[in-house]
């Protein structure tokens, strides 16, 4: 089971499920056909199915025992910058799981769904309220996939202008790689523009990027450095007077919930995520959901199809709703209707329960958290844009005359019980440590963590190898990054034809 | 409702540290004319009603709970165990952020890393990344993977018209704004003829050939030969799978396929009206390093413990920016747990069963409906759980009067494919029993006529 190319057989904590296979074994059994056996065409077959063979409680404990190896938000604070890690609600748990949720097809007949078309249509007037944007698209899968979608619908707006000129993505240098990238994935080129002293995008520098050439500009804002631009209506202003889009990321979002509308302040298109702001739990790496909204002259360009009014209602007729197709839509993102029973049934959940107040309360809360730590720390540790921060704040994880490294703190934070929070991002920030606490933490657990860092801090000058070979107190130590790279083994079950190749 | 802790006490001393009066003072960075904009949202209401609500909504719909049906075209009923739930519900696993922090992420990073090794199993490749949004996506980025394979020297993507027309619709989307021709992509070709005509379309300038298995029809084709053909001409295949098939087929790998993707839904996730499902992707090793997407590796940590990491991640948006393949940043990570649970569970026997269940359920249907006056099957043997069949009369029409009797009934062709008016895609599967299809037999011979 062990690639051939190891040396050492390393401790096995957990066997994999291949190793816990016995011949013979099976988790479940169905029925015998109820109908006469048809032949199977023999050419056709498969001679082996190298699955393994378990029974169910075997399964149980297997994934039982890999449970206790994660930590997550259920077990405890997790302030992982840029991710908005918040206490994930029990109730959309049952919500999304409801049978008539759960087993719907999405090609049914609209009238056989017009609970889930009811709650889709109900989710783009809430997302489009909250945001101050005209239409709203809920299929995008995660937020990369909503910021693919905007990407797609700017170029189609300049090209129906007939502006084939416009090639250039301004992209602010605090912004998360996947802005990048998704311009990358049309062959855009990019500039990046500079950060000023304050944090913001510096405008001199936007100033000399901006020219009939430019698509737009992908703004984070509150930006990674959890700061709200200062000049966010001069730099829309720049943009748009050049002929550019405004694209936000709205990764940041939890910060301006009844705080202030996107749309209102000129951005033209932004995509959500409603796993950071709207409690869609991360579940390990997703499923996420990243619906886009857009100012009116981008309606027409959202992927198809929407969710639309077919035949309106009154008093005693509910309405019919169905799909519509934007005119000049940019076309599919993904198959079906995007992230519904996981993304949009909880979503819908949680801003109903919220409601205008509530969602207020959680960016003013959010932010509370976020600025008394940064208070609580800021003595002990450099906050380079240091300034009334929003959700978030950034701070350097090193000490002067010290080799204790940000990736030192993070891990030593895992012995007393946090998750650390990221680090090394965003990239202008040196030994980056980006705190997101979240509303849903209270203030004994802000204490506690502020506590434990300003000790580490202490710990660093006067016992530095507590950090170096941090952590301790885990079940597992830091890992041998480069061995899993030069030995890439990718699976526990290896094909013949696999060890030859890695032998030869 | 709000899961905000703090009390007023709290809350005031914590102002009080940051050196503000009051929780607006920390918002003066927004600019003052749109600042505390009022929501018209409707007004909080509370769990209970919440519970209420949604279970309205909810009910709302008639669902393959409620009705008979008869819909696949991508996504599938099926049973899944009690099992994969309640692993699912464990908050380790579902309020867990991606596993960049390895020494507290080994449940996460261990179940994927286990979720590679069951497809690489089940589809007989040699590498799979630990997944993609849906079937469709992970279609679209089997042509980024090409591109990056031939750096832009080859252009050419054929696709067959006997693809997912959504999967098609999606690669159309993706490729925009590349400088791609797609060939092939044409619901008016002629759909009888087998695998090898779309070699026509291969040639020196083809990076990639993107087939499905079992096709849009439900059809098995060997694809060994057009594999061997595309190889010589220089271009890469994609195969787009249906992982139940492959407990039963002659995997994709073994024909020599280059990229084999699919949608995972069918291995232990709900329909869930379309979404979030699972979109898996594999390769060859040697291709490893042009793949979108997260992968696990194999290493030790430094007590000489087996471990798992995320690996070669230079390849990825965070690192490489504009020069990723992909900007994709997420996985499905918790549907791929529910694949890894399920296929853990049903293991060797049981999906074989499944498989099994599916194909005589589907060909017992289809023996019945072609027997009624004016019906018949639209193409021959063999097929898997889906199949073409000619109602002879508009396809809304027939689904309006089985809907009037409790069933839903198959996806209408002629949307995608005007060849095919009056046709309509049934899938059968383990959840269907005998009394379901005689009954949809039953129905059908209602209006079936000559």
């Amino acid at each position: 089971m062990i690639d051939v190319t190891l040396n050492v057989e390393p401790k096995v904590i957990e066997p994999t499920i291949f190793d816990l296979s016995s011949p013979g074994r099976t988790g479940v059994d169905f029925p015998d056909p109820d109908v006469p056996r048809s032949e199977l065409p023999k050419s056709l077959l498969r001679a082996d199915l190298p699955l393994p063979e378990l029974a169910e409680v075997d399964v149980v404990r297997h994934y039982m025992r890999l449970s206790k190896f994660n930590y997550s938000v259920d077990d405890g604070f997790y302030p992982l910058g840029s991710c908005t890690m918040k206490y994930n609600p029990k109730i959309n748990e049952d919500t999304c799981r409801l049978p008539g949720f759960l087993f719907t097809h999405p090609l049914q007949p609209i009238e056989t769904v017009q609970g889930n078309l009811a709650l889709m249509y109900t989710l783009q007037e809430w997302l489009k309220e909250i945001s101050g944007f005209a239409a709203v698209t809920l299929q995008p899968a995660a937020g990369a996939h909503g910021e693919f979608t905007g990407v797609l619908i700017m170029r189609a707006y300049h090209k129906s202008r007939g502006d084939a000129k416009r090639i250039k993505m301004l992209i602010p240098d605090s912004a998360h790689g996947t802005n990048p990238a998704s311009s990358g994935m049309i062959g855009l080129q990019i500039a990046q523009i500079p950060s000023d002293e304050r944090g913001n995008v510096d405008l001199k520098a936007l100033k000399e990027q901006c020219d009939d050439t430019v698509v737009g500009i992908m703004l984070t804002n509150p930006n990674t450095l959890g700061l709200f631009d200062e000049h966010v209506e001069e730099v829309i202003k720049i943009v748009h007077e050049c002929g550019g889009l405004v694209y936000g990321d709205g990764a940041n979002l939890n910060a301006l919930l009844g705080i202030v509308r996107p749309g209102d302040l000129g951005i033209d298109l932004m995509h959500f995520n409603l796993h950071k702001t709207f409690a869609v739990p991360h579940g390990g790496g997703g499923p996420g959901s990243g619906p886009v909204g857009v100012a009116a002259h981008l309606a027409d360009f959202l992927p198809a199809p929407l969710v639309g009014i077919l035949e309106e209602g009154d008093e005693e007729i509910a309405p019919l709703f169905g799909f519509v197709t934007p005119e000049k839509s940019i076309g599919r993102m993904k198959a079906f209707h995007g992230h519904f029973g996981g993304g949009l049934v909880r979503s819908f959940t949680y801003i109903a329960m919220h409601g205008p107040d509530g969602l207020r309360q959680i960016a003013e809360y959010a932010v509370l958290n976020a600025n008394y730590v940064q208070a609580r720390l800021r003595d002990t540790y450099h906050v380079p844009y240091d300034r009334i921060c929003m959700h978030e704040f950034v701070a350097e994880g090193r000490f002067e005359g010290s080799d204790v490294r940000a990736l030192d703190i993070a891990k030593r934070l895992m012995d007393y019980d946090f998750h650390p929070p990221t680090n090394y991002f965003p990239l202008i920030v040196h030994e980056a440590l980006m705190i997101e606490p979240t509303e849903t933490e209270n203030k004994d657990t802000l204490d506690r963590f502020s506590d434990v860092l300003i000790k580490i801090a202490e710990e660093a000058k006067t016992e530095p190898d507590l950090l170096h070979n941090a952590p301790q107190k885990t079940k597992f130590g830091r890992m041998d990054e480069v061995k899993a790279a030069r030995e890439l083994v990718l699976c526990c079950w290896l094909p013949e034809s696999y060890i030859k190749e890695a032998q030869s | 409702m709000t899961y905000i802790p703090h009390s007023p006490k709290e809350r005031d001393a914590m102002l009080e540290t940051i050196g503000v009066k009051r929780l607006d003072d920390l918002f003066e960075a927004v600019p003052a004319k749109h600042r505390f904009p009022n929501l018209n949202l409707p007004p909080a209401i509370t769990e209970m009603e919440a519970a209420a609500e949604l279970g309205e909504l909810a009910a709302a719909n008639e669902s393959a709970r409620d009705l008979v049906s008869f819909l696949g075209a991508g996504m599938y009923n099926h049973y899944i165990p009690s099992v994969v739930d309640h692993i699912l519900r464990r908050g380790e696993f579902y309020t867990a952020y991606t596993p960049y922090q390895p020494e507290i992420s080994q449940g996460t990073l261990q179940a994927i890393f286990e979720y590679q090794s069951l497809i690489v199993a089940l589809t007989g490749m040699e590498v799979s990344n630990a997944s993609h949004y849906d079937g469709a996506t992970a279609a679209a980025e089997a042509v980024n993977l090409a591109w990056a394979q031939f750096r832009g020297k080859r252009t050419k993507v054929v696709i067959s018209p006997t693809v997912h027309p959504q999967y098609r619709e999606v690669i159309r989307t993706y490729t925009q704004g590349m400088e791609l021709e797609l060939a092939g992509d044409n619901a008016q070709a002629d759909l009888e003829t087998g695998p090898e005509t779309l070699m026509e379309l291969v040639d020196d300038n083809t990076m990639l050939v993107i087939v499905q298995y079992p096709d849009f029809f439900g059809r098995i084709y060997d694809y060994t030969k057009l594999i061997d053909l595309a190889h010589e001409k220089g271009a890469l295949v994609c195969v787009v799978a249906n992982p139940t098939a492959l407990a039963l087929f002659k995997t994709p790998g073994e024909m020599g396929a280059d990229v084999v993707v699919g949608e995972g839904q069918p291995l232990g996730i709900p329909m869930w009206y379309g979404g979030p499902s699972l979109g898996y992707f594999t390769t060859r090793k040697k291709y490893v390093h042009k793949m979108a997407g997260r992968l696990v590796g194999e290493t030790v940590d430094n007590r000489g413990q087996r471990a798992y990491v995320l690996t070669l991640t230079a390849r990825e948006q965070h690192i490489k920016r504009e020069r990723a393949t992909s900007n994709i940043c997420s996985n499905q990570g918790l549907l791929a747990l529910a694949s890894a649970v399920y296929l853990s569970l049903v293991g060797k026997s049981g999906l074989r069963q499944v498989a099994e269940l599916c194909y005589h359920k589907a060909h017992y249907a289809a023996e019945q409906l072609s027997k009624l006056p004016g019906m018949g099957l639209c193409f021959g043997e063999p097929y898997f759980h889906e199949f073409a069949l000619c109602v002879g009369q508009p396809v809304d029409e027939v689904n309006a009067h089985l809907l009037e009797h409790g069933i839903i009934g198959g996806y209408d062709l002629g949307q995608d494919y005007p060849a095919l008016k009056d046709h309509m895609l049934i899938a059968v599967t383990e959840m269907n029993s005998k009394e379901e299809i005689d009954a949809l037999v039953e129905v059908l011979a209602e209006v079936a006529h000559d």
